[in-house]
């Protein structure tokens, strides 16, 4: 069940390079396991954070001071784009970011952070650039404000930006909602689609074939 | 009231509530599970006390983390742990599991399309981003992460936000050497890796038409580098020939009911899209990536973009992280640089069209001295009919290595590496940092594009190997 999510005033460390996937956010070779929770954090943004010789790479903005406390990220355009890993968000909420701040994110990456309480916000390019340059202007020292309730982000120079997020996903944050437990209150739903179904399209639900039949 | 778009018709049949104005609760008619997610999805369903709401409707195969040497020697110890939670796990499930070395085995979005368990007007999910490989077939059909995974197993229903429509009109004739693979590169570089975010897109158009399946599957399956995490063929008379008598197809009497219902799944000719994007083909050149986004890409006879001619300064230092990362020269021609691997596979790019293909340019040749190039077919099936017509023979003669069906090194979690600065071009779906290995430098390209270049030793225009 997801953490709820309400105000956070944080450190925010803009990462500000397009097109950053989620392959760069986690290696592949980290998600190979059914015990890899919990172990991820340190393995965020890998190939970015450390040279080859596995020491940390001192240019890497996560490998500085302040933003080495980081909560919240501030991103290039498509953020988070193409695998659907989950285990990008695990590994950024190891690391402790709980909001992402970008003009544009993967789908199933934007997905999956609701999925863990980690809220992504969508705001114009200019803002967050504005944003990343109001950051960057104190060094990282000015905190980034967010309020979900009242959708507004707080730039260090002051500055107050709203933002749009859609209700059902704001109210699942706020509440720390579990949707499987949700849609299970509506089993009976389910069912009665499926006995519909059957009747309409009865070649969805007759899968069970013999096994002489598998060999295409 | 304008007509409904083949998204919609197919979405509104899956309504099962209707949540808000832009969200529904839809039912989910076929998911798929593999090595690297299953068992952690069944597990996590179990540690919730929770039980497989459909077993029928979910089919599981292990091919992420499953090593495709002959006899899978060199499998990790880990990799054979997924494999054994997921035998396991699928058989205290009933969930249906094809598993190594039998008919059904094979990369998902392979064996989906090939056993017919893929069809138009279903939906279809998996934890995977390329799951839009099976809207090629007209399926509403899309990758999640693990929890929604865990959602579908446990409710076989998914909460889904109804995206936007984009229409990718493919109009004209393909020229010769220029493949499914080259048109989905060409309009990822025309709008870019983020110009389908928020969309599903229907790709239609004469292009689209004349292909057959499995060339609309290659099509499918780059919609989610171009961000849209859906992406969809209409069915049509192709489709159906395709279908007919794949084991999990409908048959008999069923057969033409679905056939019936198939046919109204088609856009309405008055149906609006929130965009559209037409694409001549007739001046697409293969294509080959010089980046570390699918969005860098050229035509083969292309020059790698000189980052001293951006006047935008983004763009410019985007163009020089990647060109340090490939380790290229700006304003060089990409044909000619020189390579050490070559991969041809994936659920991209390994069916048996894209071996023939690759054959076909790779017959009587001879890989180049210090070139690998391995042939990975994308399943079991596939494997035994490239065997059956002599596929393997014409590849291991030209010195390519014949391997066992799997995702293999398209995402390299199988020990399966690109090394360390060294250069492959690949028939897979990313280029991106570190995804063939860490420090891997991939070019993405057409089968018969790929087979050139192993021949060549090089980036090499198909069209110029006189066949």
């Amino acid at each position: 069940m997801p953490k709820p999510f309400d105000k956070l005033t944080a450190t925010a460390a803009p990462i500000m390079r397009s097109n950053i996937d989620t392959d760069v956010i986690i290696r592949i070779e980290r998600l190979v396991g059914n015990g890899i929770r919990g172990t991820l954090g340190k393995w965020a943004f890998g190939s970015l954070r450390y040279l080859p010789d596995g020491s940390e790479n001192p240019d890497f903005i996560l490998n500085r001071e302040p933003y080495r406390d980081a909560e919240i990220l501030v991103t290039g355009p498509n953020f988070g784009c193409g695998s659907s890993r989950e285990g990008a968000v695990w590994s950024l909420q190891e690391r402790g970011i709980r909001a992402i701040i970008g003009s544009g994110f993967g789908d199933i990456f934007f997905a999956n952070c609701f999925q863990n309480g980690i809220l992504p916000i969508i705001i114009d390019k200019a803002m967050v650039d504005q944003l990343a340059a109001d950051i960057e202007a104190t060094q990282g020292a000015g905190k980034v404000s967010i309020d979900l309730e009242a959708q507004t982000i707080v730039s260090p120079s002051g500055a107050r930006h709203s933002f749009e997020i859609d209700p059902r996903r704001r109210e699942g944050l706020l509440k720390g909602l579990d949707e499987v437990a949700l849609t299970l209150q509506r089993d009976d739903e389910i069912h009665a689609f499926q006995t519909a179904d059957r009747t309409a399209r009865p070649w969805i639900h007759s899968t069970r074939t013999p096994a002489s039949r598998t060999s295409a | 009231m304008p007509g409904r778009s083949l998204l919609e018709k197919i979405w509104d049949q899956h309504v099962i509530a209707r949540l808000s104005e832009d969200t529904d609760l839809l039912h989910i008619d076929r998911h798929l599970l593999h090595d690297l997610g299953g068992s952690r999805g069944l597990l996590d369903l179990k540690s919730r006390g929770l039980k497989v709401h459909n077993p029928e409707l979910t089919f599981a195969t292990p091919d992420h983390a499953l090593s495709t040497a002959p006899g899978r020697a060199g499998t990790s110890k880990i990799g054979m742990e997924l494999l054994a939670a997921l035998r396991v796990e699928t058989a205290a499930s009933g969930i249906t599991l094809f598993d190594v070395d039998q008919p059904g085995q094979g990369i998902v979005h392979v064996i989906g399309p090939e056993l017919g368990l893929s069809l138009p007007g279903a939906t279809i999910v998996c934890g995977d981003s390329h799951t839009c490989t099976h809207g090629g077939l007209g399926a509403l059909a899309f990758g999640i992460g693990s929890s929604e995974l865990t959602h579908v197993l446990a409710t076989q229903a998914l909460i889904q936000k109804r995206p936007k429509t984009l229409r990718a009109r493919f109009e004209g004739r393909l020229p010769l050497g220029v493949t499914a693979k080259d048109m989905i590169l060409a309009l990822i570089g025309h709008i870019g890796a983020a110009g389908g975010t928020g969309y599903a897109v229907e790709y239609a158009g004469s292009a689209i038409r004349a292909l057959p399946i499995e060339g609309r599957l290659t099509i499918c399956n780059l919609s989610i580098e171009l961000g849209a995490k859906m992406g969809m063929v209409a069915p049509d008379e192709t489709t159906f020939e395709f279908l007919r008598g794949r084991p999990y197809a409908p048959q008999g009497e069923m057969w033409d009911l679905a056939v019936k219902a198939w046919r109204e799944l088609p856009s309405d000719p008055d149906a609006v899209f929130d965009r559209e994007v037409v694409i001549d083909v007739e001046k697409i050149i293969p294509q080959v990536t010089w980046g570390i986004s699918p969005e860098h890409v050229v035509g083969v006879d292309g020059v790698i973009p000189d980052p001293k001619a951006v006047d935008d300064p983004a763009r410019r230092a985007a163009i020089e992280t990647a060109l340090e990362y490939m380790g290229l020269q700006g304003g060089a021609p990409i044909a000619g640089t020189p390579i050490d691997w070559v991969f041809i596979g994936s659920c991209t790019n390994s069916r048996l069209s894209d071996l023939r293909a690759a054959a076909e340019v790779a017959r009587g040749r001879k890989v180049a001295a210090g070139v690998r190039a391995w042939v990975v077919p994308g399943s079991e099936n596939v494997k035994r009919e490239a065997v059956a017509e002599g596929l393997d023979k014409i590849f291991i003669e030209a010195g390519f290595e014949w391997r066992e069906p799997g995702c293999s090194m398209c995402l390299a979690a199988n020990g399966e590496v690109v090394g360390p600065g060294q250069r492959s071009v690949s028939t897979s779906n990313r280029n991106f940092v570190g995804r063939q290995g860490p420090r891997a430098r991939t070019h993405l390209a057409s089968p018969a594009s790929a087979a050139a270049s192993a021949i060549a030793g090089a980036i090499a225009d198909v069209r110029m190997m006189g066949r």
